[in-house]
């Protein structure tokens, strides 16, 4: 029975990445860009989902620990030129201006920076409770936020770093002319590639003897504590590994972006996050990932309430605003009337009717 | 460090009317936080509001200021039950993370109804010329409102100390905050009571809204966020549930921000980090606040 589920899924990753290939080719630039954020909120996500979900420690912290990740892999990827052009007000400290790796370094290394910023603050912080550990949190991705706004030159400060290189498959294309005539445009494959791997990951981690002690600690830590778990190591390398998935994917996502300025890791950001673990079900992976995808392609489908409306005869003005209005009571909807995480309530509906076994 | 003693006063009295509206702030989280345990996240967004049923009064209807004034805290109070009828009332028995994601979409909610109706644009607020005077008091210039926005907090704080000790309804928010589940028995009207408290506490976050927009006449929907944090921290360095605290915390809080900025200019950049770097390290020494109580864990 287990190793039947155990090739199911191997099956779906392996028809995923085909279909993902083949998105790439014939998907265009509009869509494969609300893909490939989807992919980044399903690695932020389930980040979150480690703390929060698993672990049951409230962290609003997530865009504290994305902001070191996206501006580390910012400086590391950059070009030279490009950095002395964004650094026009406040000369760039000269041991960064010409630090440069290749991509998938710089975002291993954005991560390891998250990882080791989340172990940092963690350390102290994890000893809180609830809503003191929420705030404290909240507090210390404030104060990462303005120490990037600060030291300007590290960061850029609050003028952001613009021309951050955007991922190609490099010259695979031309590798590849044979078979395909369409160039391979953008990182499709890299940041649903980098989704997935963490699905599994997150699959493995919590069928290992840490998720199963993570779980203790969430259901009751008097309880775990008593049967040996070590409570302190344990909160500690889940809020570590959950800021290391915050670092990845705010390095991802500055790529994806191109721009980053302190302004975008705001507590706005950490709340969609929160959302979409909500909406999925906290401490479900699969949740995590459907509801990722569907509040991200949702905030695009909203964009045209932001347009003048077509109501009948009459048009109405633009009304900048209002997607954000229907998103926000959209949710408060679901938060009050269906408490059991969304996703998860509709998928065990599904799974009802088609599968009785 | 060179500082005349004139100087030193006026970043006093700065410091003093700030943390004066801190202090009215911080007092609606606590009130609610000591009775329904919950972070109310809209408290700030709340006090937006209360900013620009105020604005739109003055501005667009031939009432007195002066009038203005004292109606538009008591329509924000009634916004704040409304936003406890609507959001909160149907999750009290759900898990506390459910409860605290309302709040926090509640808060988001405001924030783009703010920015949908009341645009984004900043707007200047219409201070009456009468606060907006400057006074000069043997060389320390003051501006008129610096010196009543603490007056009315002390009217306030000694109104609402009346009504928590010496009022049946102030004793059965008391006896609510100091055991929910016992009072409920007792025949305590807990919905009322909860109504009471989100109406006081959006009454005193407008009272400290229109202080506020005189003192900093600039206003946007965003402008709660901010001092929503700050003033939630300040409830959290005094002990939240404890009234006192709360307004110590203000005190603390607003005096520290100015005093900061006047002595270490250098440091102007790291003024809004102040108030969480003071909160962090309350809550790793002294984690129930300076004047909350010790909970033992109970296992």
């Amino acid at each position: 029975m287990k190793k039947k589920s155990l090739y199911l899924q191997i099956g779906i990753i392996v028809v995923a990445l085909i279909a993902l290939f083949f998105m790439n080719i014939y998907m265009d630039n509009y869509k494969i860009k609300i893909l490939n954020l989807s992919a980044i909120y399903v690695v932020l996500a389930l980040g979150m989902n480690l703390i929060n979900g698993f672990t049951g420690l409230f962290s609003l912290g997530h865009a504290g620990f994305m902001a070191v990740g996206a501006y580390t892999v910012a400086l590391l990827t950059m070009p030279l030129e490009t950095k002395t052009m964004n650094f026009y007000m406040k000369p760039m400290v000269p041991f960064l201006l010409n630090l440069n790796m290749p991509f998938i370094f710089a975002l291993l290394a954005g991560g390891i920076m998250a990882a080791i910023f989340g172990f940092l603050i963690g350390a102290p912080v994890l000893k809180l409770t609830d809503d003191y550990l929420a705030i404290a949190t909240l507090g210390f991705s404030e104060i990462i936020r303005i120490i990037i706004i600060n030291i300007q030159s590290v960061t850029n400060g609050s003028l952001g770093l613009k021309g951050i290189p955007q991922l190609t498959t490099g010259n695979m294309s031309e590798k590849l002319s044979w078979l395909i005539k369409i160039p391979i445009r953008t990182n499709l494959l890299w940041a649903w590639g980098i989704a997935i791997l963490t699905m599994v990951f997150m699959k493995v981690l919590m069928n290992g003897s840490y998720g199963k002690a993570f779980k203790a600690i969430r259901e009751d830590e008097i309880a775990a504590r008593s049967m040996g778990i070590n409570l302190f190591k344990h909160k500690v390398m889940s809020f570590t590994i959950g800021s290391f998935l915050a670092g990845i994917g705010g390095g991802l996502l500055a790529v994806h972006l191109g721009t980053i300025d302190p302004a975008l890791f705001k507590f706005a950001l950490t709340f969609n996050i929160l959302l979409i673990v909500v909406l999925g079900g906290m401490g479900n992976i699969n949740g995590t990932a459907i509801s990722a995808v569907i509040i991200t392609v949702a905030m695009e489908v909203l964009r045209f309430l932001d347009e003048p409306l077509k109501l009948g005869f009459t048009t109405t003005r633009a009304l900048p605003g209002l997607r954000m209005v229907v998103f926000s009571l959209a949710l408060m909807i679901i938060v009050i009337f269906k408490r059991e995480g969304f996703v998860k309530s509709t998928l065990e509906k599904v799974r009802g009717k088609y599968a009785k076994n | 460090m060179n500082m005349s003693i004139q100087e030193f006063l006026q970043h006093m009295t700065n410091g003093i009317s700030l943390g004066s509206l801190y202090a009215l702030i911080a007092i609606g989280y606590t009130m609610v936080y000591g009775i329904l345990r919950l972070i109310n996240f809209a408290h700030g967004d709340i006090f937006m509001l209360g900013v620009y049923i105020t604005f739109y009064g003055i501005g667009f209807t031939p009432i007195p200021w002066y009038i203005i004034f004292l109606l538009a805290p008591i329509l924000t109070g009634l916004l704040g039950l409304l936003l406890e009828k609507l959001a909160y009332k149907p999750l009290r028995e759900s898990p506390r993370i459910t409860i605290l994601i309302s709040a926090i979409g509640a808060s988001f909610l405001l924030q783009n109804l703010g920015i949908l109706v009341f645009g984004g644009r900043p707007k200047a607020f219409p201070t009456p010329a009468v606060l907006g005077r400057i006074l000069n008091i043997g060389g320390v210039s003051v501006a008129t409102v610096n010196f009543i926005i603490p007056i009315v907090t002390i009217i306030l704080l000694f109104g609402l100390n009346f009504f928590i000790l010496k009022t049946k309804t102030g004793m059965a928010m008391r006896a609510l905050s100091k055991d929910y589940e016992a009072a409920s028995l007792m025949g305590i009207n807990i919905n009322g009571i909860i109504s009471i408290t989100f109406f006081i506490g959006s009454l005193l976050a407008a009272m400290g809204g229109i202080m506020w927009g005189v003192k900093y006449p600039q206003i946007i929907p965003h402008m709660g966020v901010m001092p929503g944090l700050k003033c939630f921290i300040a409830a959290v360095i005094g002990g939240i549930g404890n009234i006192t605290g709360a307004v110590l915390g203000g005190f603390i809080l607003g005096l520290g921000e100015i005093l900061l900025i006047a002595f270490l200019p250098s440091l102007t950049g790291y003024r809004d980090a102040f108030a969480f770097i003071l909160l962090i390290i309350i809550l790793l020494v002294r984690p129930t606040g300076l004047m909350g109580e010790k909970i033992a864990e109970k296992v």
